[in-house]
């Protein structure tokens, strides 16, 4: 997983509530078995209009937010189901970072997991954000990760609040595995204790 | 000791270490696999040379892109036909117990983990499927995950997680005649917001949820996640021993009486705190049908879908306009003036025996609209023998409901059962986002008894009335 640390990069933003998954990533590109090129499945059906062409309303079909690299987003985001290939998708496009008041909790977890940062900003936050980001074609933000903080053009900053393991895990881009098996020890121990407790929790499926 | 929640007990059964920040190593007992959300991380574990830490705690079972069609004959589509494979070959590789797709074991993952006893009181299970919520209903702690912690698991046998909150949701009460499970879960996701339950673990409690059937619980505990939490939970009773006794994976012996001394223990301790407490009427719960593209746009099919228009908060108006516009329905308009295509019976919320003992003794006698097209999908081989052996498939055939194959099916509509655009479905699935069934389609949440009625008389109808 790579490392995130700061990033300066330019904003999109998708104005809607409850963005579930199944639109984030519909279900016809979860046949895949890798994990890379999802972009072309990244809000599949709201990039085309009926007839099958490209929405040129739809934020992502538009040219000023082609590199973008942060996403903002409103209340809910990622909520449903729990594909992994939402982030794969998102960070398939160059979206290391989304923004929103609030995120659903699978998704919040699975963008730790790939080296993206999900930001809970409060909603005044979110809601100055997205009235920069639509005034002012270029708007960009920087986020440092270190300093828990986004800053404007305009020089304002909002701090944002982190679990300091997750943020460690993020800064550094360590593997959570390797860390776990780092107490495989302690695993074992606590298998053996359980075992004598409860040892129907042992019987092999079969 | 302080009093305790059900979660608090389960979650402390399962701490293996913990940070002074809470960051906690928890164990878990039991984790199922399926093909859409696995084969990443075999792949990872194959990388990184690490091999599965206990094969024997997982069972996997092909279910998302399964035919429900003849089985016997290749699946159409090659890239669905390779990601089985991909699950067949891996569990080979990796020494995991997986029921394929011709045996009368599989289903969906949901629904043959409590058929056959791996679903225990007291566990942990995960699966990299949000509706892991489900197995909740049998007082375990189970929860949906993404690709790369299906990895740590299989690595592990551990996830590191935070504490979830808790929340109660009590129902009192008794329900109304032919009001199920499906609308009390309805019901509570339109009280608290597919948001509201963000960070919390429910348990649900009080009378009217001790009533309910194990499959009752199933189909409660599933939608969990459709109002926000990752987990929902019922207390073991003598409800869920009978249920789970005698089943395959069950324990056997000295053993079960030894599992159920300790899974008595399990249920709250009188006088233990939730973070949050939600309370309903079971009276008051009224059919439930979902009006728009969110699992919490729902109401009593005796009321009417919403006006935009006299909604106060700006971005509820804008998400009601958009919802109403996909779904084309008008403004004010009465829920049984809704007029339907499809019915779909069938997903890990609705698919068991009960769900289509009940399903069947309103579709006897009666005949599926002639502008309707219906179909029912078994919760696995299992429970579509047991509906053949009681007669239940002739039931639904001569009321002109298709009879399939186990799976997933049109509730996420990644095999060949899809919804055409513009269609509209009344579906006992969970979900109701844009294109969830198929670009374009129009789903309506429903229960099995509901989905029953639309389909004799083409539109919603209050079951409770219904002849």
């Amino acid at each position: 997983m790579d490392a995130f640390t700061t990033l300066t990069g330019l904003v999109a933003p998708l104005d809607r509530l409850n963005v579930d998954t199944d639109q984030i990533i519909p279900k016809q590109f979860l046949k895949t078995i890798k994990r890379t090129g999802l972009r072309e499945g990244l809000f599949y059906d709201w990039r085309r209009r009926k007839d099958g062409s490209q929405d040129p309303a739809f934020f992502l079909n538009q040219p000023r937010y082609q590199q973008a690299s942060i996403l903002l987003a409103r209340d809910n985001f990622g909520c449903g189901s729990s594909r992994e290939h939402a982030p794969w998708a998102l960070l398939d496009q160059g979206f290391r970072c989304v923004l929103a008041p609030s995120f659903a909790d699978i998704f919040y977890n699975n963008c730790f997991q790939n080296g993206i940062l999900p930001v809970v900003l409060k909603g005044s936050e979110i809601q100055a954000l997205f009235e920069g980001v639509t005034a002012r074609e270029g708007y960009q933000l920087t986020v440092d990760l270190a300093a828990q903080q986004v800053t404007t053009p305009d020089g304002t900053t909002y701090h944002f609040e982190i679990d300091p393991f997750r943020k460690d895990c993020l800064y550094r881009g360590l593997d959570a595995i390797g860390l776990t098996l780092q107490h495989v020890g302690r695993i074992t121990e606590y298998e053996q204790r359980r075992r004598t407790q409860a040892p129907w929790l042992f019987q092999d499926v079969r | 000791m302080a009093a305790q929640t059900l979660f608090e007990k389960i979650w402390n059964d399962h701490v293996v270490r913990a940070e002074p920040d809470g960051t906690t190593l928890l164990y878990i007992d039991r984790h199922l696999v399926h093909e859409v959300t696995s084969p990443q991380a075999f792949e990872g574990l194959a990388v990184a040379g690490r091999t599965p830490r206990r094969p024997g705690a997982a069972l996997a079972v092909p279910d998302h892109n399964v035919p429900t069609t003849d089985r016997r004959v290749a699946i159409a589509d090659p890239i669905s036909a390779k990601q089985i494979q991909t699950l067949d070959d891996n569990c080979k590789t990796f020494g995991i117990t997986m029921f394929g797709m011709n045996d009368i074991r599989q289903g969906v993952v949901h629904v043959i983990g409590p058929e056959q006893g791996f679903t225990l009181p007291g566990m942990t299970i995960v699966c990299g499927d949000s509706h892991t919520s489900t197995h909740g209903a049998f007082g375990a702690l189970a929860f949906g995950i993404g690709t790369s912690e299906v990895e740590h698991v299989l690595a592990t046998q551990c996830l590191v997680q935070k504490r979830p909150k808790t929340m109660e949701v009590r129902v009192d009460g008794q329900l109304s005649p032919r009001c199920s499970a499906k609308d009390v879960i309805l019901a509570i996701i339109g009280k608290i917001g597919t948001a509201g339950g963000t960070g919390y673990v429910i348990e649900y409690t009080g009378s009217a949820i001790r009533a309910l059937s194990m499959e009752g619980r199933m189909t409660l505990c599933n939608m969990s996640i459709e109002g926000g939490a990752r987990a929902g939970m019922v207390a073991p009773d003598d409800t869920t021993f009978a249920y789970i006794k005698g089943r395959p994976m069950a324990p056997k012996g000295a053993l079960w009486g030894q599992a159920v001394t300790a899974w008595r223990q399990l249920a709250t301790d009188p006088g233990a705190k939730y973070d949050a407490v939600v309370e309903l009427c079971a009276e008051t719960i009224a059919p439930q049908v979902t009006w728009g593209t969110s699992p919490g746009m729902v109401t009593g099919v005796d009321g009417n879908v919403p006006d935009p228009r006299t909604m106060g908060d700006d971005k509820l108006r804008q998400a009601t306009e958009r919802a109403l516009e996909y779904m084309a329905l008008l403004p004010g308009m009465p829920i049984r003036d809704i007029k339907i295509d499809k019915v779909f019976i069938g997903s890990c919320t609705n698919s068991r025996i009960e769900d289509l003992r009940l399903a069947a003794s309103f579709a006897k006698g009666k005949k599926v609209a002639s502008t309707v097209h219906a179909m029912v999908v078994p919760g696995s081989g299992l429970v579509k023998q047991q509906a053949e052996q009681e007669g239940l498939d002739r039931i639904f055939k001569e009321s002109g409901f298709e009879w399939r194959e186990a799976g997933c099916s049109m509730c996420l509509a990644m095999n060949a059962d899809v919804l055409q655009p513009g269609e509209r479905c009344a579906s006992t699935s969970n979900r109701n986002f844009e294109g969830r069934q198929g670009a374009g389609g129009r789903t309506h949440l429903v229960s099995p008894a509901m989905a029953v009625a639309a389909a004799v008389e083409g539109h919603f109808v209050d079951i409770r009335q219904w002849s």
